[in-house]
């Protein structure tokens, strides 16, 4: 077999006489030499007033993979005119070739699964669906994980210890260099704010009271929830998404472990322990950022802390901090559901990771929402 | 033509882990048109030497050339043209689970040639035919089985009609008839188009069926402890495990 051939040799003629069409291809066929025919034996096969064809392909010295095709392309078109066609004079190799695609085996496929409706108001009405259907199936979950944390905290016994601690550092420790910073440029920014608007009334004493109040009861738990939602709800989804896709926790439940005791419950836990303390670095941190701006304005350092001390009652304190427990148990609930929802496929794990996020996040803020009307009524 | 000229010659490769030695001077070549078939207990290496055959990993010292090219040492252009010579199918099949099988098979169509839409998607149509997926075009590779993902990725390795096709335990994973069935499909894909295959692979009946020649591989000392013809090794192999291995009979408890 000679490979130098180039697509420029090889040629297709067509000669229609008294209702037969007649093509003859030469040379080597290709993918480069036949993507170069295509369209000329297309436009040729569509000739009309054609009652049969006669392919004569006793020229054709070598034909590959996509030069077949170019055959079987000439059948299906003859095929779907109904009009009878004929290759002539086929060397064995290329005829041998054709055999391999015989026109039954070329059935038509099986029908895609239906693409998503391009119907706008349908599709409002189904995401709709799917956030109250989500919404419900959390619920259920959650119901599920507080029972199995009770059971946790009076059988200690059954818990994965080492994945608990594996946890408790992954999402605590590990996440303090950038809670630090964020706590510490909320502060200092929140500060900042607030100076140059009391500056108007004389009254720059009373950013202390305004950094205090707002970080503990509000921004602190919120950064932290966040952040938590960030790293460590993303890194749930994704883990047990990973594991659901390699057909790991199919294989858990096979040896009869409930995926929930042994995945789920200790995830949870360790990340609702660790946003609360994870919140009293924030808070620490965000109230240094204030300090550094009430001294820069020539406020010492003893009088913002009075003022803070004063400013700060510790339902504040402690009221930020039970949110930030809550928050913490939607955010790993919510990593862990979307993990064992996990979809089949490599880019279905990105989908729960990413839904793990979104969904972690909305909670916080609906939460977040109620915590402050139930704290006016109970006068916190 | 020149039937016995070599077209991947290993000289004196050798692989590692780290400082795990995996595979120790391996010197063999595999012919122009040939059935290659590479054996060995689990674990023994064969997936490493495919790995470095095709050239996705570089061997700790030695050689490996297809035609006259060091896969080792190609780069840049000279190495997508390499690449373009062999198709691929990796033990997982390792299909694209974003796209359906058809676009699987497009995608280095649509990369590598100038054909059309029409084009490329009738030739995925026919190299899907071939492995018998015809139906299944549309859907995705979540959609179906094991054994169908390797056939479908056995349909994308050929898409491009390489020279050479690579494949890490094809039959693995299908039933008898089908496994039969894609070896006559080698067979035939080796004889209407000269397609050169190197394949690991355990299934005996397989190996009788389709293999001109073997080498075997040896966990323990990492060499080659066979070499040739299947049915010669049968017969006539020295070492006790070959012979075990090409009899069939459970030796060591
Ligand atoms: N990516 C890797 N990193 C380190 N060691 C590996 C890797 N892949 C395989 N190995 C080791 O190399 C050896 C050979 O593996 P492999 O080539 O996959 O075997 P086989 O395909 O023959 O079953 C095994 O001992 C395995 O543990
Ligand atoms: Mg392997």
């Amino acid at each position: 077999m000679t490979k130098q051939a180039s697509s420029s040799q090889t040629e297709c003629r067509g000669h229609l006489e008294s209702g037969v069409l007649s093509i003859t291809v030469t040379g080597r066929l290709d993918a480069p030499s036949a993507a170069h025919l295509w369209p000329d034996v297309h436009a040729l096969l569509e000739t009309k007033d054609v009652r049969s064809m006669v392919v004569d392909g006793s020229g054709i010295l070598y034909a590959d993979g996509a030069g077949t095709a170019l055959l079987v392309f000439m059948r299906q078109v003859a095929l779907r005119r109904e009009i009878a066609l004929e290759f002539q004079g086929l060397e064995a190799d290329v005829a041998a070739m054709l055999e391999l695609y015989p026109a039954e085996k070329l059935a038509d496929p099986i029908a895609a699964a239906p693409k998503r409706s391009s119907d706008l108001v349908e599709q409002i009405g189904h995401a709709a669906w799917g956030a109250f259907v989500g919404v419900k199936d959390h619920i259920s979950f959650l119901g599920e994980l507080v029972v199995g944390l009770f059971k946790m905290v009076f059988h200690p016994g059954g818990i994965r210890v080492k994945d608990f601690f594996s946890v408790v550092e992954a999402s605590g420790p590990q996440a303090l260099p950038i809670i630090g910073m964020l706590g510490f440029l909320v502060g200092l920014i929140l500060a900042f704010q607030g100076a140059v608007l009391m500056a108007q009334f004389g009254a720059e004493i009373y950013i202390a009271d305004f950094v205090g109040k707002s970080v503990t009861r509000e921004l602190g738990p919120l950064i932290t929830a966040i952040i938590v939602a960030g790293r460590t709800g993303s890194a749930f989804a994704a883990e047990i998404g990973t594991m659901k896709v390699n057909e790991e926790v199919d294989a858990l439940k096979t040896m009869g472990l409930d995926p929930v005791r042994f995945l789920v419950i200790p995830r949870v836990a360790a990340a609702t322990l660790m946003t609360p303390l994870l919140a009293v670095m924030t808070n620490l941190f965000g109230l240094a950022g204030g300090a550094v701006v009430m001294s820069g304005i020539g406020f010492p350092l003893i009088t913002y802390v009075n003022r803070v001390m004063a400013a700060v009652t510790p339902a504040d304190y402690l009221g930020g901090l039970f949110k930030a427990i809550v928050f913490g148990l939607l955010i790993s609930s919510a990593g862990c559901l979307c993990g064992l929802r996990t979809g089949e496929g490599a880019s279905a794990v990105g989908t729960s990771a990413t839904r793990a996020v979104v969904s972690s996040i909305i909670m916080i803020v609906i939460a977040d929402g109620i915590f402050a009307v139930l704290f006016y009524y109970l006068g916190i | 033509m020149n039937e016995k000229k070599p077209i991947i010659t290993v000289e004196k490769m050798t692989a590692k882990y780290g400082d795990r030695l995996v595979l120790d001077e391996l010197t063999f070549d595999v012919k122009r048109g040939e059935i290659f078939v590479i054996l060995g207990g689990s674990g023994c290496g064969k997936s490493t030497l495919l790995k470095h055959m095709i050239g996705l990993y570089k061997p700790a010292a030695g050689d490996i050339r297809i035609g006259e090219v060091s896969v080792v040492s190609s780069e840049g252009e000279k190495r997508d043209a390499l690449i373009r010579r062999f198709g691929v199918m990796y033990q997982s099949g390792a299909l694209f689970g974003s796209m359906t099988l058809l676009e699987n098979i497009c995608l280095p169509l649509e990369e590598f040639t100038d054909l059309g839409k029409d084009a490329r998607e009738l030739i995925a149509h026919m190299k899907l035919s071939l492995v018998g997926l015809a139906e299944f075009a549309n859907l995705m590779p979540s959609e179906i089985s094991g054994g169908m993902k390797k056939r479908a990725a056995i349909a994308r390795a050929m898409a491009l009609d390489p020279e050479i096709l690579f494949l890490d335990e094809p039959s693995a994973g299908l039933d008898p008839v089908t496994a039969d069935e894609l070896d006559d499909l080698i067979i035939q894909l080796s004889r209407s188009l000269n397609i050169t295959f190197v394949i690991v692979t355990h299934e005996l009946p397989s190996i009788y069926k389709i293999a001109d020649r073997v080498i075997m591989l040896d966990a323990r000392t990492k060499k080659i402890i066979a070499e040739g013809d299947p049915v010669v090794l049968r017969d006539s192999a020295e070492d006790p495990w070959v012979k075990s291995f090409f009899n069939r009979k459970t030796q060591q408890a």
